[in-house]
Protein backbone atom coordinates (compact mmCIF):
# COMPACT_ATOMS: atom_id res chain seq x y z
CA UNK A 1 0.00 0.00 0.00
CA UNK A 2 1.39 3.56 -1.08
CA UNK A 3 1.80 5.70 1.86
CA UNK A 4 -0.36 8.01 0.15
CA UNK A 5 -2.83 6.00 0.27
CA UNK A 6 -2.50 5.17 3.51
CA UNK A 7 -2.95 8.70 4.94
CA UNK A 8 -6.11 8.29 2.55
CA UNK A 9 -7.26 5.88 4.54
CA UNK A 10 -6.34 6.77 8.16
CA UNK A 11 -7.91 9.85 7.39
CA UNK A 12 -11.34 8.76 6.55
CA UNK A 13 -11.31 5.88 8.96
CA UNK A 14 -10.87 8.67 11.72
CA UNK A 15 -13.22 10.57 10.27
CA UNK A 16 -15.67 8.01 10.77
CA UNK A 17 -14.11 7.93 14.61
CA UNK A 18 -15.15 11.17 14.84
CA UNK A 19 -17.98 12.01 13.33
CA UNK A 20 -19.68 8.74 15.18
CA UNK A 21 -18.84 10.49 18.81
CA UNK A 22 -19.87 13.93 17.64
CA UNK A 23 -23.33 12.56 15.99
CA UNK A 24 -25.97 10.13 17.01
CA UNK A 25 -29.46 9.87 18.16
CA UNK A 26 -29.41 11.76 21.71
CA UNK A 27 -32.19 11.51 23.93
CA UNK A 28 -35.25 10.40 22.80
CA UNK A 29 -37.62 13.13 22.88
CA UNK A 30 -39.14 13.23 26.23
CA UNK A 31 -42.73 13.84 25.63
CA UNK A 32 -44.10 11.75 22.97
CA UNK A 33 -46.68 14.03 20.66
CA UNK A 34 -50.36 13.61 21.46
CA UNK A 35 -52.22 10.40 19.74
CA UNK A 36 -54.22 10.11 16.32
CA UNK A 37 -56.24 7.84 18.64
CA UNK A 38 -59.50 10.31 17.69
CA UNK A 39 -62.18 8.01 17.05
CA UNK A 40 -63.74 7.98 13.41
CA UNK A 41 -67.27 8.12 14.59
CA UNK A 42 -68.77 10.39 17.21
CA UNK A 43 -68.07 9.43 20.51
CA UNK A 44 -70.73 7.16 22.47
CA UNK A 45 -72.97 9.00 24.94
CA UNK A 46 -73.49 7.12 27.98
CA UNK A 47 -77.13 8.35 29.38
CA UNK A 48 -77.02 7.96 33.35
CA UNK A 49 -80.62 7.31 34.01
CA UNK A 50 -79.63 3.90 32.00
CA UNK A 51 -76.60 3.16 32.59
CA UNK A 52 -75.35 -0.08 34.68
CA UNK A 53 -72.92 -1.66 36.93
CA UNK A 54 -70.33 -4.21 37.48
CA UNK A 55 -69.00 -4.84 40.63
CA UNK A 56 -67.07 -7.87 41.90
CA UNK A 57 -64.41 -9.49 43.99
CA UNK A 58 -61.41 -11.02 42.72
CA UNK A 59 -59.54 -13.71 45.26
CA UNK A 60 -56.67 -16.09 44.93
CA UNK A 61 -57.20 -19.17 46.50
CA UNK A 62 -54.17 -21.27 48.06
CA UNK A 63 -50.81 -20.27 49.29
CA UNK A 64 -49.51 -17.46 47.67
CA UNK A 65 -45.99 -16.98 47.27
CA UNK A 66 -44.43 -14.63 50.41
CA UNK A 67 -43.55 -11.70 49.15
CA UNK A 68 -39.76 -11.26 48.65
CA UNK A 69 -37.46 -8.48 50.13
CA UNK A 70 -35.97 -6.52 47.52
CA UNK A 71 -32.37 -5.44 47.52
CA UNK A 72 -31.49 -1.58 46.74
CA UNK A 73 -28.35 -1.26 47.68
CA UNK A 74 -27.01 -0.51 44.33
CA UNK A 75 -28.93 3.07 44.70
CA UNK A 76 -28.21 4.23 48.27
CA UNK A 77 -30.72 7.34 47.01
CA UNK A 78 -33.60 4.78 46.83
CA UNK A 79 -33.92 3.99 50.37
CA UNK A 80 -36.97 5.90 52.18
CA UNK A 81 -35.95 7.25 55.51
CA UNK A 82 -38.49 5.34 58.07
CA UNK A 83 -40.11 3.34 55.21
CA UNK A 84 -40.60 -0.20 55.93
CA UNK A 85 -38.40 -2.98 53.60
CA UNK A 86 -39.68 -3.00 50.30
CA UNK A 87 -40.77 -5.95 49.24
CA UNK A 88 -42.06 -7.50 45.63
CA UNK A 89 -45.43 -6.91 44.52
CA UNK A 90 -46.91 -10.08 42.62
CA UNK A 91 -48.99 -11.19 44.54
CA UNK A 92 -50.50 -8.95 47.00
CA UNK A 93 -53.22 -11.09 49.04
CA UNK A 94 -55.24 -10.57 51.92
CA UNK A 95 -55.88 -12.52 55.05
CA UNK A 96 -59.43 -14.01 52.99
CA UNK A 97 -57.86 -13.96 49.81
CA UNK A 98 -58.26 -10.53 48.35
CA UNK A 99 -56.21 -9.87 45.35
CA UNK A 100 -54.77 -6.53 44.41
CA UNK A 101 -53.42 -5.21 41.49
CA UNK A 102 -55.57 -7.14 39.52
CA UNK A 103 -57.26 -5.36 35.84
CA UNK A 104 -60.32 -5.86 35.29
CA UNK A 105 -61.93 -4.42 32.22
CA UNK A 106 -64.83 -5.28 29.31
CA UNK A 107 -62.75 -7.65 26.44
CA UNK A 108 -65.94 -7.64 24.42
CA UNK A 109 -69.56 -6.42 23.81
CA UNK A 110 -69.43 -3.00 23.74
CA UNK A 111 -69.74 -2.93 19.48
CA UNK A 112 -68.93 -0.10 17.39
CA UNK A 113 -69.74 2.87 20.21
CA UNK A 114 -66.57 5.39 20.30
CA UNK A 115 -65.69 7.27 23.80
CA UNK A 116 -63.65 10.34 23.72
CA UNK A 117 -60.24 10.60 25.69
CA UNK A 118 -60.53 11.99 28.65
CA UNK A 119 -57.88 15.10 28.71
CA UNK A 120 -57.65 14.70 32.53
CA UNK A 121 -53.72 12.59 32.70
CA UNK A 122 -52.94 9.47 34.25
CA UNK A 123 -50.11 9.80 36.76
CA UNK A 124 -47.63 6.73 36.84
CA UNK A 125 -45.00 7.95 39.70
CA UNK A 126 -41.39 6.85 40.83
CA UNK A 127 -41.46 7.27 44.49
CA UNK A 128 -38.45 5.27 46.56
CA UNK A 129 -37.67 3.44 43.24
CA UNK A 130 -40.84 1.97 42.90
CA UNK A 131 -43.54 2.44 40.71
CA UNK A 132 -47.22 3.94 41.68
CA UNK A 133 -49.56 2.53 40.79
CA UNK A 134 -48.33 -0.87 40.31
CA UNK A 135 -51.24 -1.64 37.91
CA UNK A 136 -53.31 1.36 36.08
CA UNK A 137 -55.75 1.78 33.20
CA UNK A 138 -55.56 4.27 30.77
CA UNK A 139 -57.80 5.17 27.44
CA UNK A 140 -55.93 5.68 24.38
CA UNK A 141 -54.80 8.88 23.72
CA UNK A 142 -55.33 9.81 27.19
CA UNK A 143 -52.09 11.86 28.35
CA UNK A 144 -50.14 9.74 31.07
CA UNK A 145 -47.94 11.50 32.99
CA UNK A 146 -44.62 10.27 34.13
CA UNK A 147 -43.12 11.42 37.05
CA UNK A 148 -39.96 10.97 38.67
CA UNK A 149 -40.04 11.91 42.58
CA UNK A 150 -36.81 10.25 43.76
CA UNK A 151 -33.31 11.79 44.17
CA UNK A 152 -32.37 9.56 41.84
CA UNK A 153 -31.98 8.76 37.99
CA UNK A 154 -34.48 6.64 36.22
CA UNK A 155 -35.38 5.02 33.11
CA UNK A 156 -38.93 4.38 31.90
CA UNK A 157 -38.90 1.68 29.51
CA UNK A 158 -42.09 0.93 27.85
CA UNK A 159 -42.25 -2.46 26.76
CA UNK A 160 -45.36 -2.37 24.34
CA UNK A 161 -45.66 -4.58 21.31
CA UNK A 162 -48.87 -2.50 20.01
CA UNK A 163 -47.73 0.50 20.10
CA UNK A 164 -44.26 2.02 19.92
CA UNK A 165 -42.27 1.26 23.19
CA UNK A 166 -40.63 3.81 24.29
CA UNK A 167 -37.58 4.21 26.46
CA UNK A 168 -36.86 8.03 28.31
CA UNK A 169 -34.21 8.86 30.67
CA UNK A 170 -35.77 10.71 34.09
CA UNK A 171 -31.88 12.29 35.35
CA UNK A 172 -33.76 14.71 37.86
CA UNK A 173 -36.49 14.42 40.54
CA UNK A 174 -39.34 16.59 39.21
CA UNK A 175 -38.98 15.73 36.35
CA UNK A 176 -42.24 14.43 34.17
CA UNK A 177 -43.06 13.41 30.89
CA UNK A 178 -45.88 13.12 28.93
CA UNK A 179 -46.96 9.86 26.79
CA UNK A 180 -49.97 8.71 25.22
CA UNK A 181 -50.47 5.48 23.48
CA UNK A 182 -52.26 5.20 20.01
CA UNK A 183 -53.88 1.80 20.20
CA UNK A 184 -55.20 -0.34 22.87
CA UNK A 185 -53.00 -2.96 24.52
CA UNK A 186 -53.23 -5.26 27.57
CA UNK A 187 -50.93 -5.04 29.26
CA UNK A 188 -47.94 -2.67 28.55
CA UNK A 189 -45.26 -3.46 31.28
CA UNK A 190 -42.94 -0.78 32.13
CA UNK A 191 -39.63 -1.48 33.52
CA UNK A 192 -36.84 0.47 34.86
CA UNK A 193 -33.30 -0.89 33.89
CA UNK A 194 -31.37 1.11 36.53
CA UNK A 195 -33.58 -0.46 39.16
CA UNK A 196 -34.06 -3.66 38.06
CA UNK A 197 -37.07 -4.89 40.68
CA UNK A 198 -39.25 -1.43 39.34
CA UNK A 199 -41.76 -2.67 37.05
CA UNK A 200 -45.36 -1.43 36.36
CA UNK A 201 -47.91 -2.35 34.20
CA UNK A 202 -50.40 -0.05 31.81
CA UNK A 203 -53.87 -1.13 30.40
CA UNK A 204 -54.52 0.88 27.02
CA UNK A 205 -58.13 0.49 25.97
CA UNK A 206 -60.24 2.43 23.57
CA UNK A 207 -62.93 2.24 26.41
CA UNK A 208 -63.38 3.83 30.18
CA UNK A 209 -64.99 0.45 31.58
CA UNK A 210 -61.72 -0.57 33.70
CA UNK A 211 -60.89 -0.87 36.92
CA UNK A 212 -58.27 -2.06 39.53
CA UNK A 213 -58.83 -3.96 42.50
CA UNK A 214 -57.87 -2.55 45.70
CA UNK A 215 -56.54 -3.93 48.85
CA UNK A 216 -60.34 -5.68 49.56
CA UNK A 217 -59.86 -7.01 46.05
CA UNK A 218 -62.79 -5.56 44.61
CA UNK A 219 -63.44 -3.54 41.58
CA UNK A 220 -66.66 -1.74 40.06
CA UNK A 221 -66.81 -0.91 36.22
CA UNK A 222 -69.41 2.16 36.49
CA UNK A 223 -71.46 4.11 33.59
CA UNK A 224 -71.94 0.81 31.45
CA UNK A 225 -74.47 0.67 28.61
CA UNK A 226 -77.49 -2.35 29.05
CA UNK A 227 -75.80 -5.23 27.66
CA UNK A 228 -73.73 -8.36 27.56
CA UNK A 229 -70.31 -8.34 28.21
CA UNK A 230 -67.23 -10.08 28.32
CA UNK A 231 -65.04 -9.04 31.48
CA UNK A 232 -61.51 -10.27 31.70
CA UNK A 233 -59.24 -9.60 34.86
CA UNK A 234 -55.56 -9.47 34.24
CA UNK A 235 -53.01 -10.39 37.21
CA UNK A 236 -49.06 -10.49 36.16
CA UNK A 237 -48.04 -14.04 37.15
CA UNK A 238 -51.89 -15.78 37.47
CA UNK A 239 -52.83 -15.17 33.81
CA UNK A 240 -56.33 -13.84 32.81
CA UNK A 241 -59.83 -14.87 33.71
CA UNK A 242 -62.86 -14.00 31.42
CA UNK A 243 -66.79 -14.20 32.34
CA UNK A 244 -70.04 -13.16 30.40
CA UNK A 245 -72.62 -10.82 32.35
CA UNK A 246 -75.56 -9.42 31.06
CA UNK A 247 -76.93 -6.15 32.71
CA UNK A 248 -80.26 -4.34 32.08
CA UNK A 249 -81.06 -0.60 32.55
CA UNK A 250 -79.95 0.80 36.01
CA UNK A 251 -78.98 -3.04 36.64
CA UNK A 252 -75.45 -3.64 39.12
CA UNK A 253 -74.12 -6.92 38.85
CA UNK A 254 -71.65 -8.45 40.66
CA UNK A 255 -69.43 -10.97 39.22
CA UNK A 256 -66.65 -12.92 41.31
CA UNK A 257 -63.22 -14.61 40.13
CA UNK A 258 -60.67 -16.86 41.94
CA UNK A 259 -57.48 -17.28 40.77
CA UNK A 260 -55.14 -20.49 41.45
CA UNK A 261 -51.67 -20.90 41.07
CA UNK B 1 9.45 -3.07 21.45
CA UNK B 2 7.83 -0.18 22.47
CA UNK B 3 4.98 -0.77 19.97
CA UNK B 4 4.75 -4.47 20.61
CA UNK B 5 3.98 -3.96 24.51
CA UNK B 6 1.51 -1.24 23.33
CA UNK B 7 -0.85 -3.69 20.93
CA UNK B 8 0.05 -5.88 24.04
CA UNK B 9 -1.94 -3.26 25.93
CA UNK B 10 -4.34 -2.94 23.35
CA UNK B 11 -5.21 -6.53 23.43
CA UNK B 12 -5.76 -6.64 27.03
CA UNK B 13 -7.44 -3.51 27.49
CA UNK B 14 -10.10 -4.97 24.76
CA UNK B 15 -10.20 -8.02 26.92
CA UNK B 16 -11.11 -6.08 29.72
CA UNK B 17 -14.10 -4.29 27.47
CA UNK B 18 -15.73 -7.53 26.55
CA UNK B 19 -15.96 -8.51 30.55
CA UNK B 20 -17.50 -5.09 31.13
CA UNK B 21 -19.85 -5.74 27.86
CA UNK B 22 -20.55 -8.98 29.38
CA UNK B 23 -21.34 -7.48 33.12
CA UNK B 24 -23.65 -5.37 31.22
CA UNK B 25 -26.04 -8.29 29.69
CA UNK B 26 -25.68 -10.16 32.60
CA UNK B 27 -27.00 -8.04 34.77
CA UNK B 28 -29.60 -6.48 32.17
CA UNK B 29 -28.30 -2.85 32.23
CA UNK B 30 -28.41 -2.65 28.38
CA UNK B 31 -30.91 0.30 28.78
CA UNK B 32 -30.49 1.71 31.80
CA UNK B 33 -29.12 4.34 29.73
CA UNK B 34 -31.35 5.76 27.09
CA UNK B 35 -29.28 7.61 24.97
CA UNK B 36 -26.43 7.45 23.15
CA UNK B 37 -23.73 8.96 22.73
CA UNK B 38 -24.88 11.01 25.46
CA UNK B 39 -25.71 9.80 29.20
CA UNK B 40 -28.72 11.34 30.03
CA UNK B 41 -28.30 14.52 28.28
CA UNK B 42 -24.68 14.47 29.21
CA UNK B 43 -21.50 14.51 27.46
CA UNK B 44 -20.35 10.92 27.89
CA UNK B 45 -17.17 11.71 29.81
CA UNK B 46 -18.77 14.59 32.05
CA UNK B 47 -21.58 12.60 33.66
CA UNK B 48 -21.47 12.68 37.31
CA UNK B 49 -20.31 10.03 39.53
CA UNK B 50 -22.28 9.95 41.61
CA UNK B 51 -25.26 8.88 39.55
CA UNK B 52 -23.39 6.06 38.54
CA UNK B 53 -25.91 3.98 40.23
CA UNK B 54 -27.79 0.59 39.10
CA UNK B 55 -27.67 -0.65 36.03
CA UNK B 56 -26.04 2.68 35.47
CA UNK B 57 -22.84 1.74 37.03
CA UNK B 58 -22.10 -1.18 34.31
CA UNK B 59 -23.76 0.39 31.26
CA UNK B 60 -21.97 4.12 31.73
CA UNK B 61 -18.85 2.13 32.91
CA UNK B 62 -18.97 -0.16 29.58
CA UNK B 63 -19.30 2.78 27.45
CA UNK B 64 -16.10 4.32 29.18
CA UNK B 65 -14.44 1.50 29.08
CA UNK B 66 -15.13 1.14 25.13
CA UNK B 67 -14.32 5.21 24.52
CA UNK B 68 -10.87 4.11 26.00
CA UNK B 69 -10.38 1.33 23.69
CA UNK B 70 -10.93 3.36 20.50
CA UNK B 71 -8.93 5.75 21.45
CA UNK B 72 -6.19 3.03 22.17
CA UNK B 73 -6.72 1.58 18.74
CA UNK B 74 -6.92 4.75 16.95
CA UNK B 75 -3.12 5.32 18.62
CA UNK B 76 -2.30 1.78 17.58
CA UNK B 77 -3.17 2.71 13.59
CA UNK B 78 -1.41 5.59 13.50
CA UNK B 79 1.70 4.46 15.01
CA UNK B 80 1.51 1.57 12.90
CA UNK B 81 1.24 3.79 9.86
CA UNK B 82 3.70 5.59 11.23
CA UNK B 83 6.55 3.16 12.13
CA UNK B 84 5.67 -0.38 10.41
CA UNK B 85 7.29 -1.28 7.71
CA UNK B 86 4.80 -4.28 6.46
CA UNK B 87 2.03 -2.68 4.48
CA UNK B 88 -0.14 -6.00 5.28
CA UNK B 89 0.62 -5.21 9.11
CA UNK B 90 -0.37 -1.15 9.09
CA UNK B 91 -3.95 -2.73 7.09
CA UNK B 92 -4.67 -4.92 9.94
CA UNK B 93 -4.59 -1.65 12.05
CA UNK B 94 -6.70 0.10 9.84
CA UNK B 95 -9.57 -3.02 9.85
CA UNK B 96 -8.93 -2.61 13.70
CA UNK B 97 -9.80 0.37 13.33
CA UNK B 98 -12.57 0.63 11.50
CA UNK B 99 -13.68 -2.41 13.26
CA UNK B 100 -13.78 -0.56 16.38
CA UNK B 101 -15.47 2.48 14.79
CA UNK B 102 -18.37 0.29 13.58
CA UNK B 103 -18.34 -1.44 16.87
CA UNK B 104 -18.87 1.54 18.63
CA UNK B 105 -22.15 2.84 16.24
CA UNK B 106 -23.76 -0.77 16.71
CA UNK B 107 -23.54 -0.26 20.41
CA UNK B 108 -25.50 2.88 19.91
CA UNK B 109 -27.83 0.88 17.20
CA UNK B 110 -28.32 -1.75 19.89
CA UNK B 111 -29.60 0.71 22.90
CA UNK B 112 -31.55 3.52 20.51
CA UNK B 113 -33.33 0.39 19.03
CA UNK B 114 -34.05 -1.25 22.32
CA UNK B 115 -31.58 -4.10 22.04
CA UNK B 116 -32.83 -6.33 18.67
CA UNK B 117 -31.30 -9.94 18.91
CA UNK B 118 -29.85 -9.62 15.85
CA UNK B 119 -27.60 -6.13 15.98
CA UNK B 120 -27.03 -7.04 19.84
CA UNK B 121 -25.51 -10.39 18.64
CA UNK B 122 -23.66 -8.71 15.84
CA UNK B 123 -22.27 -6.34 18.60
CA UNK B 124 -21.27 -9.18 20.75
CA UNK B 125 -19.67 -11.09 17.50
CA UNK B 126 -17.98 -8.14 16.17
CA UNK B 127 -16.51 -7.25 19.72
CA UNK B 128 -14.70 -10.59 19.49
CA UNK B 129 -13.20 -10.04 15.95
CA UNK B 130 -11.84 -6.94 17.28
CA UNK B 131 -10.48 -8.60 20.05
CA UNK B 132 -9.23 -10.88 17.44
CA UNK B 133 -7.75 -8.05 15.57
CA UNK B 134 -5.66 -6.77 18.21
CA UNK B 135 -4.36 -9.82 19.42
CA UNK B 136 -2.87 -10.75 15.96
CA UNK B 137 -1.59 -7.22 15.92
CA UNK B 138 0.54 -7.65 19.05
CA UNK B 139 1.28 -11.40 18.18
CA UNK B 140 3.42 -10.21 14.01
CA UNK B 141 5.06 -7.64 16.05
CA UNK B 142 5.81 -9.92 19.06
CA UNK B 143 10.32 -10.44 18.66
CA UNK B 144 9.18 -14.01 18.68
CA UNK B 145 7.31 -13.91 15.50
CA UNK B 146 9.23 -11.62 13.60
CA UNK B 147 12.53 -13.91 14.05
CA UNK B 148 10.36 -16.41 12.87
CA UNK B 149 10.61 -18.16 16.63
CA UNK B 150 14.42 -18.74 15.36
CA UNK B 151 14.12 -21.71 13.42
CA UNK B 152 16.90 -24.14 13.59
CA UNK B 153 19.17 -24.19 10.82
CA UNK B 154 17.67 -27.42 9.22
CA UNK B 155 14.84 -26.08 8.62
CA UNK B 156 16.12 -22.71 7.32
CA UNK B 157 17.80 -24.66 4.99
CA UNK B 158 14.37 -26.76 3.68
CA UNK B 159 13.67 -23.22 1.63
CA UNK B 160 10.22 -24.98 1.16
CA UNK B 161 9.56 -25.81 4.25
CA UNK B 162 6.21 -24.07 5.14
CA UNK B 163 5.15 -25.98 8.70
CA UNK B 164 2.70 -28.59 9.68
CA UNK B 165 -0.15 -28.60 7.00
CA UNK B 166 -1.90 -31.01 9.46
CA UNK B 167 -1.35 -28.76 12.43
CA UNK B 168 -2.38 -25.72 10.14
CA UNK B 169 -5.61 -26.98 8.89
CA UNK B 170 -6.75 -28.36 12.50
CA UNK B 171 -6.04 -25.22 14.21
CA UNK B 172 -7.85 -23.14 11.37
CA UNK B 173 -10.63 -25.42 11.73
CA UNK B 174 -10.43 -25.25 15.78
CA UNK B 175 -10.42 -21.39 15.85
CA UNK B 176 -13.11 -20.95 13.17
CA UNK B 177 -15.42 -23.24 15.15
CA UNK B 178 -14.60 -21.35 18.25
CA UNK B 179 -16.08 -18.27 17.05
CA UNK B 180 -18.92 -20.44 15.94
CA UNK B 181 -19.54 -21.52 18.97
CA UNK B 182 -19.42 -17.82 20.60
CA UNK B 183 -21.75 -16.79 18.07
CA UNK B 184 -24.29 -19.53 19.10
CA UNK B 185 -23.44 -18.12 22.64
CA UNK B 186 -23.95 -14.81 21.37
CA UNK B 187 -27.46 -15.80 20.32
CA UNK B 188 -28.03 -17.86 23.58
CA UNK B 189 -27.58 -14.59 25.66
CA UNK B 190 -29.68 -12.20 23.40
CA UNK B 191 -32.16 -14.29 23.17
CA UNK B 192 -32.61 -15.15 26.79
CA UNK B 193 -32.13 -19.30 26.12
CA UNK B 194 -29.14 -19.18 29.10
CA UNK B 195 -31.75 -20.83 31.26
CA UNK B 196 -33.80 -22.39 28.51
CA UNK B 197 -32.56 -26.24 29.29
CA UNK B 198 -32.00 -25.59 33.30
CA UNK B 199 -30.09 -28.89 34.90
CA UNK B 200 -26.45 -29.87 33.56
CA UNK B 201 -24.72 -32.30 32.53
CA UNK B 202 -28.49 -33.54 31.32
CA UNK B 203 -31.06 -31.70 30.13
CA UNK B 204 -34.52 -31.92 31.36
CA UNK B 205 -32.99 -35.04 33.40
CA UNK B 206 -31.86 -36.65 29.97
CA UNK B 207 -29.12 -36.32 27.22
CA UNK B 208 -31.17 -35.23 24.73
CA UNK B 209 -34.25 -33.01 25.24
CA UNK B 210 -37.53 -34.46 25.38
CA UNK B 211 -39.45 -31.00 24.97
CA UNK B 212 -38.47 -28.48 22.10
CA UNK B 213 -39.16 -25.22 21.62
CA UNK B 214 -36.57 -22.54 19.31
CA UNK B 215 -34.88 -21.33 23.03
CA UNK B 216 -34.41 -25.00 24.19
CA UNK B 217 -32.97 -26.01 20.64
CA UNK B 218 -30.33 -22.57 20.69
CA UNK B 219 -29.31 -23.49 23.77
CA UNK B 220 -28.67 -27.26 23.72
CA UNK B 221 -26.80 -26.53 20.23
CA UNK B 222 -24.29 -24.25 22.28
CA UNK B 223 -23.90 -27.26 24.77
CA UNK B 224 -23.57 -29.34 21.54
CA UNK B 225 -20.65 -26.80 20.34
CA UNK B 226 -19.32 -27.09 23.37
CA UNK B 227 -18.77 -30.69 22.94
CA UNK B 228 -17.48 -30.20 19.84
CA UNK B 229 -14.93 -27.58 20.14
CA UNK B 230 -13.52 -29.20 23.05
CA UNK B 231 -12.94 -32.59 20.93
CA UNK B 232 -11.04 -30.05 18.54
CA UNK B 233 -9.17 -28.57 20.93
CA UNK B 234 -7.79 -31.51 22.29
CA UNK B 235 -7.17 -33.23 18.72
CA UNK B 236 -5.26 -29.70 18.07
CA UNK B 237 -3.36 -29.29 21.17
CA UNK B 238 -2.93 -33.47 21.02
CA UNK B 239 -0.98 -33.09 17.65
CA UNK B 240 0.44 -29.44 18.80
CA UNK B 241 2.04 -31.43 21.77
CA UNK B 242 2.76 -34.83 19.96
CA UNK B 243 4.76 -33.63 17.19
CA UNK B 244 6.06 -30.33 17.96
CA UNK B 245 5.99 -30.65 21.60
CA UNK B 246 9.57 -29.24 21.67
CA UNK B 247 8.69 -26.01 19.90
CA UNK B 248 7.41 -23.47 23.31
CA UNK B 249 5.76 -21.05 20.64
CA UNK B 250 3.17 -24.03 20.22
CA UNK B 251 4.21 -26.06 23.51
CA UNK B 252 2.82 -23.07 25.22
CA UNK B 253 -0.21 -22.05 23.67
CA UNK B 254 -1.50 -25.10 23.44
CA UNK B 255 -1.45 -25.94 26.97
CA UNK B 256 -3.37 -22.83 27.82
CA UNK B 257 -5.67 -23.96 25.61
CA UNK B 258 -6.28 -27.17 27.32
CA UNK B 259 -6.74 -25.39 30.17
CA UNK B 260 -8.76 -22.17 29.38
CA UNK B 261 -11.40 -24.58 27.65
CA UNK B 262 -11.69 -26.60 30.97
CA UNK B 263 -12.69 -23.58 32.68
CA UNK B 264 -14.72 -22.57 29.91
CA UNK B 265 -16.89 -25.80 30.35
CA UNK B 266 -16.85 -25.67 33.97
CA UNK B 267 -18.07 -21.65 33.86
CA UNK B 268 -20.74 -22.63 31.48
CA UNK B 269 -22.05 -25.43 33.66
CA UNK B 270 -21.54 -22.89 37.08
CA UNK B 271 -23.75 -20.42 35.13
CA UNK B 272 -26.62 -22.81 34.86
CA UNK B 273 -26.61 -23.99 37.65
CA UNK B 274 -26.18 -20.68 39.70
CA UNK B 275 -29.25 -19.41 37.63
CA UNK B 276 -26.50 -17.21 35.54
CA UNK B 277 -25.03 -15.48 38.53
CA UNK B 278 -23.65 -12.67 36.48
CA UNK B 279 -20.05 -12.37 37.71
CA UNK B 280 -19.96 -16.38 36.78
CA UNK B 281 -22.03 -15.76 33.24
CA UNK B 282 -19.71 -12.43 32.38
CA UNK B 283 -16.85 -14.61 33.32
CA UNK B 284 -18.14 -16.92 30.89
CA UNK B 285 -17.80 -14.61 28.18
CA UNK B 286 -14.25 -13.49 28.38
CA UNK B 287 -13.11 -16.90 29.41
CA UNK B 288 -14.88 -17.32 25.65
CA UNK B 289 -12.63 -14.87 24.34
CA UNK B 290 -9.53 -16.16 25.43
CA UNK B 291 -10.28 -19.64 24.26
CA UNK B 292 -10.85 -17.87 20.59
CA UNK B 293 -7.55 -15.91 21.39
CA UNK B 294 -5.54 -18.62 22.00
CA UNK B 295 -6.37 -20.73 19.55
CA UNK B 296 -5.79 -18.24 16.94
CA UNK B 297 -2.79 -17.50 18.40
CA UNK B 298 -1.86 -21.33 17.35
CA UNK B 299 -3.15 -21.04 14.41
CA UNK B 300 -0.83 -18.45 13.52
CA UNK B 301 2.28 -20.00 14.97
CA UNK B 302 1.27 -23.00 13.12
CA UNK B 303 1.01 -20.32 9.69
CA UNK B 304 4.32 -18.92 10.60
CA UNK B 305 6.52 -20.78 8.26
CA UNK B 306 4.14 -19.88 5.11
CA UNK B 307 4.91 -15.73 5.97
CA UNK B 308 8.11 -14.71 3.98
CA UNK B 309 11.45 -14.04 6.54
CA UNK B 310 10.67 -10.73 5.23
CA UNK B 311 13.72 -8.60 5.75
CA UNK B 312 13.29 -9.14 9.07
CA UNK B 313 16.65 -7.54 11.11
CA UNK B 314 17.22 -4.95 8.55
CA UNK B 315 13.12 -3.61 8.76
CA UNK B 316 12.45 -4.19 12.33
CA UNK B 317 15.29 -2.32 13.50
CA UNK B 318 13.59 0.94 13.11
CA UNK B 319 10.24 -0.40 13.88
CA UNK B 320 9.85 -0.67 17.57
Amino acid sequence: MSGRFSIRCLSAAMTVALLTAACGGGQPDSSTPAATGAPATPPTTIESATAATVTGKISFAGTAPAAAPIKMTSDPNCAQPGAPPATTEAFLVGSGGELQNVFVYVKDGLGNRTFAAPSTPVVLNQQGCHYLPHVLGIQVGQPLEIRNDDATLHNVHALATQNAEFNQGQPLKGMKNIHTFTTKEVMVPFKCDVHGWMNSFVGVLDHPFFAVTGADGSFALKGLPPGTYTIEAWHEKLGTQTQMVTVGEKETKDVAMTFKL
Amino acid sequence: MLLYLFALLVATSTAVLIFAGGLVTSTGSGLSVPDWPTTYGWFMFTFPLDKMVGGIRYEHTHRLIASTVGFLIVILAVWLWRAEPRAWVRRMGYVALAAVVTQGILGGITVLWYLPDLVSIAHAGLAQLVFCLTISIALVLSPGWKSAYEPSRAVKARAAYNGDPVLQRIALATTILIYVQILAGATMRHTDAGLAIPDFPFAFGRLIPPVWDAKIAIHFAHRVGALIVASMVIATTGHALYHHGRRGELRRPSILLLALVAVQITLGALTVLSGKQFIINSLHVVTGAAVFGTSLVLTLRAHRPRFAFDAAPRAYGSAA
